[in-house]
């Protein structure tokens, strides 16, 4: 499409950002413009995508729907403290060379070296995994706040040139560039040259006309009008002083709920017995039931 | 474009984003791969690529709206909008318009404010996007009364301009209609919602409201008004940029980050957003303190273990055994100072030290203005931080005389009814700005507690220039201290509570 193209050396995925959104809404995930651009450009530039937010709010449905309208396979790791290399990016399998040696033993040194860093005693994890595929994937890698700072480094190889050195074998270099997600609850700080390889996605609570479609899409046989006063309900929850926001996975558990109790129209009785399926603190449901009670004095005070 | 993308970058940098220049790099790659005409994307592509933290994205949005304001599809807004009100319809007529603020409003003159309030109403109702951007237009050529060169910043034009509107006003009539027709019954016809149809109207609600249908219809209409409060924002920018140009707009719009607004000088919307930064900031400390905890794998020699340990190895101490490390969690009392002027300071030290509280083995608290008072338990009944700090303002017994600061006899109380219970392992932290109103210092009570506790620290709000001018006494307890650290922003908050601990 453009003449800029320089960074790729595969075809694009996408033609605009516009098909990206359709492409997504199709798989059933419902992106804004920033969010569609976001992927557009992520696969224009070859660039991971680090996606930031709030529980809850789609960012590893996100990596899925985009293998999934993509029709990669989605490689996934999850990370967590204490992740190392062996279990991010490779490991031999020292089994197998042990075996290999013992069956060998009459041969040589350095025949017996040659055999046994090879390929075949490699055992691949995610990283080298995404890497080495010959077919096209989209690589997740989940909450990678959790690893120490230490660790992160494991990462930067891969994401910038898309290669894992090893240094018995070489380097691997990958065949084709894959779409790379991390998501991130920001508990830490990331380091700078982590950010600075990414692009970045702060993906926040949906609007209420997002979240309707959201809630009419995820959820069979619930009527336009319980889907819209859901949102707003959930959006004026929002607005709270909370300790913690219903996230979109609750919204759609709260409308589920009120499906299968074949509610029509939510009023306070039942907005009050089934906020527990939104709120999940004792203080927040009381200060929820309270506010959702007392509108009219509302009405009075001076604006924000 | 290229030029003023390093215009836009150099701005965010002056703003205090940490952009480099790959990113920069990566910014100019990305655009080379949008349509340019499509503004949206272009922020986008431009926020993915510059800025990597949601907490500075209110400071690339006010640059880029600065930045990118005259380029953009705006101006098609104005063609469905300029069929309701002649005179704004052709392009280059807005355009010229907007260049010349408010001289050049062309048949904006014709609308009287009663229409004007009634388009309000009727773009609020019907949630019309575009008729929300005519009204803004209108309403800031209108109110805001600009003048060319004029050097005030936007908010004052906000102010005027929203004075005249009178959004509260509109809002309860909107609500009540609203109420009105759905009572009447006639909430079917709601008129020619487009896109985004009325709350609940359709829903044929059957006679009166729930309080939570109020509340979800005041709600709506809230959020509505808020739109056209950003709209009108951008109007006065798009304005002043023409007027001024985008550095001179850029800089004295430049908005610090959440971290580095000024504690004693915080507007309310400042410190909003502070309270909002504190939470994930706490969340942050806590685990990297945590973490450090649990990276200290090594105590001392443990001599017995070791020896048992060599018996494995005949004898031969081969590998050494160490203790468990026990770092010691210090008690913390903090002695806050919480009168108007070092109040918000305060309250956020206080909520940063109770939120780390499983950091320390003890956290008391002690709030003063010329009487003190403990307030320890307040926290303890409370369940979350922000409850308790409110609570502390209302229910804190902090005033003995008139209510102005005074730290002498303040201090002196505390060490009377308090002193004793202060030992060795105690961390004492004084929080104010030492501006005592010209009443005796008692710094003997200072240099009392230094003696008892592990560590006494000061930490001023006020800029280290000041300290010592006026009525400013902290030079006479400063002696006394371990420590006065100066601590305007949560940045430099955040860094004293880290070593601390």
């Amino acid at each position: 499409m453009s003449s800029l193209d320089l960074s790729s050396n595969a075809e694009p995925r996408f033609s605009s950002v516009a098909e990206v959104r359709r492409d997504l809404e199709r798989v059933g995930y419902f992106a804004d413009d920033g969010l569609a651009g976001v992927v557009y450009l992520a696969d224009r530039l070859g660039k991971p995508v680090l996606v930031e937010g709030p529980a809850g709010t789609g960012k590893t449905e996100l990596a899925k729907s985009v293998a999934a309208m993509t029709g990669a396979r989605l490689i996934r790791l999850q990370c967590y403290e204490g992740l190392d290399e062996s279990k991010a990016l490779y490991e031999w399998n020292y089994k197998k060379q042990l075996l290999r040696i013992q069956v060998e033993q009459g041969a040589g040194w350095e025949e017996v070296e040659e055999n046994i860093f090879s390929e075949d005693f490699l055992l691949t994890r995610p990283l080298l995994e995404a890497i080495s595929a010959p077919e096209p994937v989209v690589l997740l890698i989940d909450e990678v706040d959790r690893v120490e700072i230490e660790t992160e480094a494991l990462l930067l190889e891969v994401l910038s040139d898309y290669q894992v050195s090893i240094p018995e074998l070489g380097t691997v270099v990958a065949s084709q560039i894959p779409l790379v997600f991390l998501t991130s609850n920001n508990t830490r700080e990331l380091s700078e040259a982590l950010k600075r390889r990414c692009l970045f996605l702060h993906l926040d609570y949906p609007s209420v006309e997002r979240e309707r479609a959201i809630v009419l899409a995820k959820v069979p046989g619930i009527t336009d009008q319980l889907a819209d006063q859901v949102a707003r309900i959930v959006r004026s929850l929002r607005a709270l002083d909370l300790k913690k926001h219903p996230s979109i996975s609750e919204t759609l558990d709260w409308a589920r709920t009120l499906v299968l109790l074949g509610i029509e129209s939510v009023d306070e009785e039942t907005a009050r017995s089934t906020l527990h399926l939104l709120l999940k603190y004792r203080s927040d449901i009381e200060l929820a039931a309270k506010e959702l009670a007392a509108a009219t004095s509302a009405a009075a005070e001076p604006g924000r | 474009m290229l030029d003023v993308l390093t215009g836009f970058v150099a701005e965010l940098r002056r703003s205090g984003l940490p952009v480099s220049v790959t990113e920069a790099a990566d910014a100019a790659d990305a655009i080379g791969h949008l349509p340019l005409e499509d503004r949206q994307a272009i922020k986008y592509a431009l926020g993915a690529t510059l800025v990597k933290s949601s907490a500075h994205w209110r400071a690339f949005d006010t640059a880029f709206e600065v930045y990118f304001s005259l380029r953009g599809p705006q101006f098609d807004l104005v063609g469905p909008a300029g069929a309701e009100q002649d005179g704004e319809a052709a392009p280059e007529g807005a355009e010229r318009g907007r260049g010349e603020g408010d001289a050049g409003a062309g048949g904006l003159e014709m609308v009287s404010p009663e229409e004007l309030a009634a388009m309000l109403y009727r773009a609020l109702r019907d949630a019309d996007q575009s008729m929300l951007g005519a009204v803004a237009r209108l309403a800031v050529a209108r109110f805001a009364g600009m003048e060319p060169g004029r050097p005030v910043g936007g908010t004052y034009y906000l102010y005027r301009t929203l004075r005249n509107l009178d959004l509260e006003g509109v809002l309860a009539r909107l609500v009540g209609e609203a109420r009105a027709r759905i009572e009447a019954g006639t909430a079917g016809e709601d008129g020619p919602d487009g896109a985004r149809p009325g709350p609940i109207l359709r829903a044929g609600a059957l006679g009166r409201l729930t309080a939570l249908e109020e509340r979800l219809l005041e709600d709506e209409y809230r959020f509505r008004i808020e739109e056209l409060r950003r709209e009108i924002e951008a109007e006065i920018r798009r304005r002043l940029v023409a007027d001024r140009g985008a550095e001179a707009l850029a800089k004295s719009l430049r908005k610090p980050l959440p971290e580095d607004v000024d504690f004693m000088h915080a507007t309310r919307d400042e410190l909003v957003m502070m309270r909002r930064a504190i939470q994930p900031l706490t969340r942050k400390l806590q685990a990297r303190l945590a973490r450090k905890r649990r990276h200290l794998r090594r105590g001392s020699l443990d001599f017995r273990a070791t020896v048992r340990h060599s018996l494995s190895y005949g004898g031969v101490p081969a590998e050494p055994r160490f203790r468990h490390p026990r770092p010691s969690k210090p008690e913390i009392f903090v002695v806050a100072d919480i009168s108007g002027s070092v109040a918000a300071f305060a309250r956020f030290t206080l909520h940063l030290v109770h939120a780390i509280s499983s950091q320390f083995s003890k956290v008391r608290s002690f709030v003063f203005i010329d009487g003190i008072d403990e307030v320890t338990e307040i926290f303890e009944r409370s369940e979350t931080v922000t409850e308790a700090v409110h609570r502390v303002n209302q229910e804190a017994d902090v005033v003995w005389v008139d209510g102005h600061s005074d730290y002498g006899h303040a201090l002196s109380v505390f060490f009377q009814r308090w002193g004793g219970e202060v030992g060795p392992k105690t961390s004492v932290l004084l929080l104010g700005d030492a501006r005592s109103n010209y009443h005796t210092p008692e710094s003997w009570v200072v240099k009392e507690l230094g003696q008892r506790a592990r560590h006494v620290y000061w930490l001023n709000p006020e800029p280290e220039a000041y300290w010592g001018s006026g009525d400013s006494i902290i030079d006479h307890y400063a002696q006394f201290c371990d420590g006065v650290y100066e601590c305007r922003n949560l940045r430099q908050l955040e860094s004293f509570v880290e070593h601390l601990v």
